[in-house]
């Protein structure tokens, strides 16, 4: 944070990695939930939810209808925009650097560069540093997770493996993405270059994750969470956050399990609280099990 | 009373937002800092924290778990608090662009605009300048923050916005024991802010021991 000098040059500054990096903090020990419309929206709001994700299906209904899934439609995202007060995140697909453009222009507050949609280019991902609005993107483990963090992600969410319902995924990559940052720290400095090398990650990035024992940026769990138990699960595992995709509008009580979601993810390690908020939510999402998933419709394989 | 008043013990509201960036603030400045999430918790705390965060979402899950009366009672009581960003919305007496049901903890006497200056695209770092806070201005980052749009006469405007479209917009004050802020010193190496609001709680601390012993005294 220099800028002490600001009297000598743009006394306001926006889209730095400051406010971008900060944004997250500000979200942290909370829980962002997918919406596609304005009273979904307001219902999220209402259970206490940090931020609202905007977008077209969810994703237990992108699998199940199939198709291209794409950035949702501007006037939907501008009705969830007036619906709420909150922050609204919303997603463009991997590579897709108009759609990020069009949801910036809305006035999005994160865009999320999503495996869930199709991706548009199976390259490259979007150049992200260059926008104002912040980018948050999903990682199967730490490799990943820095490639994304050095094309400008100011957040990191574990990409787990949404619309299943099943969080056994989320919990892979969390633990994935922590436990190669706990390696790093046992490395000498001649060792990082090689870790660099294999991780095919920026080596000053893998000296600061080393030195820091965390990620430069805020780390959630996203993908398969559908309790109030799996979302203090993800926390205990060392989430600082907990997205939820299908789990809330796919489920019997959408507002109470939401209200559930918030108040286990705040009490993650008290079990009294999560035992209490977790009776009486009516049914969860159906779910489906990973392992039957054919590898063409495992959406954690999509991103590079 | 204190064994050690030069070891204040500040809490921080834990129940959503920047946190851990506040307890470690604090503890540069020397304090004990522990978190709060339980009525039962502010009982042994010297001051109090609000921290950075989704108002919306503190405001319900101090609602929900019995700390919104318990926190009222303790700021009427002269527990000192500091506020940053939702911290201010929360210690605010009014509230401008919330939710209709929104509550706060209050005791400041302030109306306060949430979103003030627009959405996440217009967050911002900037100087503000700051009453009482030596070395020249502060570096300040502000994330979808709220200004204060009034202030009441007891209240103390510590600082302003300079320069861009907010220019002259209210960001910090205090009134007594209680100071907010705008924008997030726990998000920045400058730790004056938190070492004004800890030199406070000292200060109230020094206050009500010299009260005891005078209490003391007229007794014997």
């Amino acid at each position: 944070m220099a800028a002490h000098d600001a009297q000598h040059s743009t006394p306001v500054s926006t889209g730095t990695e400051g406010v971008k990096r900060g944004m997250a903090e500000q979200l942290k020990g909370g829980v962002i939930m997918d919406v596609v419309t304005p009273e979904q929206a307001k219902i999220a709001e209402d259970a206490g939810a940090v931020a609202v994700m905007a977008l077209e299906r969810v994703p237990a209904d992108i699998r199940a209808q199939g198709g291209i899934a794409r950035m949702s439609d501007p006037d939907m995202v501008e009705g969830i925009i007036g619906a709420v007060s909150i922050p609204v995140m919303a997603k463009a697909r991997i590579g897709h650097f108009v759609e990020a453009q069009v949801l910036q222009s809305l006035g999005v507050d994160y865009i999320d560069e999503s495996e869930v949609l199709t991706p548009a280019d199976e390259a490259h991902h979007i150049a992200k540093s260059a926008f104002t609005v912040p980018f948050v993107c999903g990682a199967t483990d730490l490799g990943e997770a820095l490639r994304r963090i050095s094309e400008g992600a100011a957040m990191i969410r574990s990409k787990g493996e949404a619309g299943t319902g099943n969080v056994v995924e989320a919990v892979r990559h969390m633990r994935a993405i922590r436990a190669g940052i706990r390696h790093l720290g046992t490395l000498d400095e001649t060792e990082l270059f090689v870790a660099a090398k294999e991780l095919r990650a920026p080596h000053d990035l893998v000296v600061e994750v080393a030195r820091r024992g965390e990620l430069p940026v805020v780390l959630f769990t996203a993908g398969g969470i559908a309790t109030p138990a799996d979302a203090a699960m993800m926390m205990q595992l060392g989430a600082q956050g907990v997205f939820v995709g299908s789990g809330i509008f796919k489920s019997g009580d959408p507002a109470q399990r939401a209200a559930a979601i918030v108040q286990a993810t705040t009490f993650h390690d008290d079990p009294d609280v999560v035992a209490k908020v977790s009776r009486g939510l009516g049914e969860a999402m159906v779910g489906i099990n990973v392992a039957t998933l054919p590898d063409s419709e495992r959406y954690a394989t999509r991103g590079w | 009373m204190r064994e050690n008043p030069a070891v204040p013990v500040i809490g921080v509201l834990a129940l959503q937002g920047d946190v851990r960036e506040h307890l470690a603030a604090l503890r540069a400045q020397g304090a004990e800092a522990v978190t709060v999430r339980r009525p039962a918790e502010l009982a042994r705390i010297d001051g109090l924290v609000v921290p950075g965060g989704e108002s919306t979402t503190m405001a319900k899950l101090a609602a929900r778990f019995e700390l919104l009366e318990p926190l009222r009672a303790a700021i009427a009581g002269g527990l000192p608090a500091y506020g940053s960003c939702a911290g201010m919305i929360m210690l605010a007496d009014r509230l401008l662009d919330a939710p209709a049901d929104q509550v706060t903890v209050g005791g400041l006497d302030v109306t306060v605009r949430r979103n003030a200056f627009g959405r996440q695209v217009d967050s911002f770092e900037s100087e503000v300048a700051l009453d009482g806070i030596a070395g020249g201005p502060l570096h300040a980052v502000f994330i979808r923050a709220p200004w204060v749009e009034e202030a009441g006469p007891e209240v103390r405007v510590l600082g302003r916005v300079v320069g861009g479209p907010a220019d002259g917009k209210i960001v910090a004050v205090r009134q007594g024991h209680l100071v907010a802020t705008s924008f997030h010193p726990e998000l920045t190496g400058d730790r004056r802010v938190h070492a004004l609001f800890v030199d406070i709680v000292r200060e109230h601390l020094a206050q009500q021991a010299g009260a005891v012993a005078g209490n003391e005294r007229g007794k014997s």
